[in-house]
């Protein structure tokens, strides 16, 4: 069965597999880990398709970046409900590498996640089936945010143009 | 005080309604026991031994008399009648209905408040100064910066979900009344090289079960940068910080483990990639929010001591539970909430709302909580502290016993919280019992005992004068006692005297090590100095020579 996801902001039917996944379709856009990238780069650019990568919690972004030319998607893997790294991990992806691509959030993801998981720059959300109908509403959980970040004009400053007594 | 603005307000008033929908997908069903565990501890709930257990922030420990009185009528409400102000100067409540928890935070919206990231494992309420603004020597209010720092912290979408909770406290005056050296970062508010502005920031401090004292990152930082900074800190330790085991995630760990050298070099590198990016903190903002926190209409009063001579009763509670003010004619004074038959840090609804009245006729109504677990009215005029006293002493707030033995800081214990092994409201009451005599406690002088009921050291044990450490052997309760530790600007960890005793047993090894203290200290020479002086060793050799009855 085809996997949905929530990909900015809609509903889609995601047309990148994992390696895994890929045996019966040698031409759909493939997603590996930087380990199976590594081994053999070459292969996987002579295939022809657009590229994806998933890094795991523990992976230094820094490592990606020569290779980062590559990739027309990054997923970050969040291994539980505890899971913090990939909220930085797509930052430095955004801010430092200048990363344009599909920012994706896989493993566990949940709609409690997404408001800062959008902010922190992702776009596409591998939620489970219960979650995707109703998780767009999760985007606008906060209509503002004291910091300064990727998605949008939510950002206030700390000085703010209301008097004090307001 | 920081006002809400619309801003502040709507974000707010978006968690209540957050967090009630995320508590109605819980009891429908549609969130599991540890999904919602993890939603529900970024809003202080957290499960206990009897109910729930909520812990509002009280944002450095500042509330108006407005925000008191609703925390009085939540108190009487939701809960049995009381609240317990904590350490890190919030409130919480041991007895609320998960299902109410929702209307609680709908209330507290209504008067500015929160319980925003007071648990789990993100930034937690920032921590500062009770005397803020009003002790003399004070080189700058740190309220100002709390408060930069709170608005900075809330909601941060990259730092939510760190390898442990995060604590950070700010200083501005050279007395550390913040225990800033045990927080994972300490903020000192300092002048550079040529005078100007700027901070001091420490991390790697912290107390639970591996307690250490914090080290300088950066002995100077330029003020405007201090979010880029404290940016870099969390950086490197959500990255680097571990997460495989709950008992070495905090930064103190991570800080250890590289050493200071490694550590430093790492934030500084990642600090020179992020520091222009920002967010800067720039002049006009700095005074925007000092605007908040100009010093309030004083009158022009003449320095006068009240008549001492009344009473000595009041004479007592004057030395003791008032601390000197920088505006001639004014005091702080503490509302004691260690009276001896009162858990160490309770207060009652009905207290909670004498001391609002009291606030807003003597302190322009403004309350500030300790983190010795006591209430501080900052604004008083020394001519009205005889009218005040009468009052407080009338409902049991004027125990005068601020800065001495029976001044305890105390964690809730095995009464309510579930992490702990033993108990430490009834210690303290014991301990109460023994000591009685206020000549002796005075005749003691300035000594803190702090008292946690496990190993998490919620009552700051490690930098007590005094400590002491719940520990369970075989299904009893027993205390492991250590002397030597400091909060302050000279913060030490406490030495082990030895083998743990029965719960019993804990106020005769009191009255022991205070008899080597009166026998050997030096004129002027306080509890912690003698310590230091001497070393455990006699102390250690008197509570041990004859057994001590259980």
């Amino acid at each position: 069965m085809p996997r949905r996801l929530l990909r900015d902001r809609q509903i889609v039917i995601d047309e990148w597999l994992y390696v895994a996944e890929a045996a019966a379709d040698a031409s759909a856009p493939l997603i590996m880990t930087f380990d199976q990238w590594q081994l053999e780069p070459d292969t996987w650019t002579g295939r022809g398709s657009p590229l994806g990568v998933v890094l795991s919690p523990a992976h230094h972004v820094e490592r990606l970046a020569p290779d980062l030319k590559y990739f027309s998607l990054i997923a970050a893997e969040f291994s539980g409900p505890g899971e913090g790294r990939g909220y930085t991990q797509a930052l430095l992806l955004r801010e430092r590498w200048n990363f344009k691509g599909e920012l994706r959030a896989t493993g566990y993801v949940r709609r409690d996640q997404l408001f800062f998981m959008a902010r922190c720059g992702f776009n596409s959300f591998e939620l489970p089936e219960p979650d995707l109908e109703s998780a767009y509403t999760a985007f606008s959980t906060f209509s503002a945010a004291y910091q300064p970040s990727n998605d949008s004009g939510l950002a206030v400053k700390l000085r703010r143009d209301i008097p004090a007594s307001a | 005080m920081y006002r809400y603005d619309l801003t502040d307000r709507t974000l707010v008033q978006e968690r209540v309604a957050q967090f009630r929908d995320q508590t109605r997908r819980f009891l429908a069903g549609s969130l599991s026991e540890d999904e919602f565990r993890h939603l529900r501890l970024r809003n202080g709930l957290y499960i206990q031994r009897h109910a729930p257990m909520l812990r509002v922030a009280i944002p450095y420990g500042l509330l108006s008399a407005t925000q008191l009185r609703t925390l009085a009528s939540i108190a009487r409400r939701y809960d049995r009648g009381y609240g317990h102000f904590t350490t890190r100067q919030n409130i919480q409540y041991n007895w609320p209905q998960l299902e109410t928890v929702p209307d609680i935070l709908a209330e507290l919206a209504e008067v500015e408040m929160h319980a925003i990231q007071t648990s789990g494992n993100c930034i937690r309420n920032i921590t500062s100064d009770h005397l803020a603004g009003v002790t003399p020597h004070e080189l700058e209010d740190p309220r100002p910066w709390c408060e930069i720092i709170r608005q900075w912290s809330s909601f941060h979408p990259e730092f939510t979900y760190l390898p442990r909770k995060f604590k950070i406290a700010v200083t501005g005056a050279p007395q550390d009344r913040a225990a800033s050296l045990v927080h994972d970062v300490g903020v000192h508010i300092v002048r550079g090289p040529n005078g100007e502005p700027g901070f001091e920031i420490l991390a790697g401090g912290g107390l639970g079960r591996t307690p250490i004292i914090g080290q300088v990152v950066r002995e100077f930082l330029p003020r405007e940068h201090l979010l880029t900074y404290l940016t870099a800190i969390l950086r490197i330790y959500n990255l680097e910080g571990r997460r495989d085991n709950l008992t070495k995630a905090r930064i103190k760990i991570l800080v250890r483990s590289l050493g200071i050298e490694e550590f430093r070099r790492r934030v500084e590198a990642e600090w020179e990639l992020l520091r222009d990016l920002g967010p800067r903190v720039d002049d006009a903002q700095i005074a925007r929010m000092r605007g908040f926190f100009n010093p309030p209409a004083y009158l022009k009063l003449p320095n006068c001591e009240p008549d001492l001579g009344k009473e000595t009763a009041f004479r007592a509670w004057y030395r003791y539970n008032t601390a000197a003010h920088k505006v001639p004619g004014y005091r702080a004074v503490f509302v004691s909430l260690k009276k001896p038959d009162m858990p160490p840090g309770d207060a009652t609804d009905s207290q909670m709302e004498l001391i609002a009245d009291l606030a807003d006729r003597h302190s322009f109504g403004e309350v500030r909580v300790t983190h010795t677990q006591n209430l501080l009215l900052a604004d008083v005029e020394q001519r009205k502290t005889y009218e005040l006293w009468q009052t407080l002493a009338s409902a049991g707030l004027a125990t005068p016993n601020i800065g001495t033995l029976t001044d305890m800081i105390c964690c809730p214990g095995l009464d309510f919280c579930s992490l702990a092994n033993a108990g430490s409201i009834d210690v303290a009451k014991l301990i109460n019992e023994r000591f009685d005599d206020y000549d002796y406690i005075y005749d003691l002088g300035e000594i803190d005992v702090k008292m946690s009921g496990c190993m998490n050291a919620c009552g700051h044990h490690h930098v007590g004068n005094i400590g002491i450490l719940g520990v369970d052997k075989g299904g009893e309760e027993w205390y492991q006692i250590t002397i030597g530790g400091a909060a302050g600007a000279d913060a030490s960890l406490g030495s082990v005297i030895g083998p743990s005793v029965a719960k019993t047993q804990v106020p005769e090894t009191i009255a022991r090590l205070l008899d080597v203290y009166v026998e050997q200290r030096q004129p002027e020479e306080r509890f912690l100095d003698t310590v230091r002086r001497l070393g455990v060793k006699p102390f250690k050799e008197r509570v041990y020579a004859a057994p001590i009855a259980a």
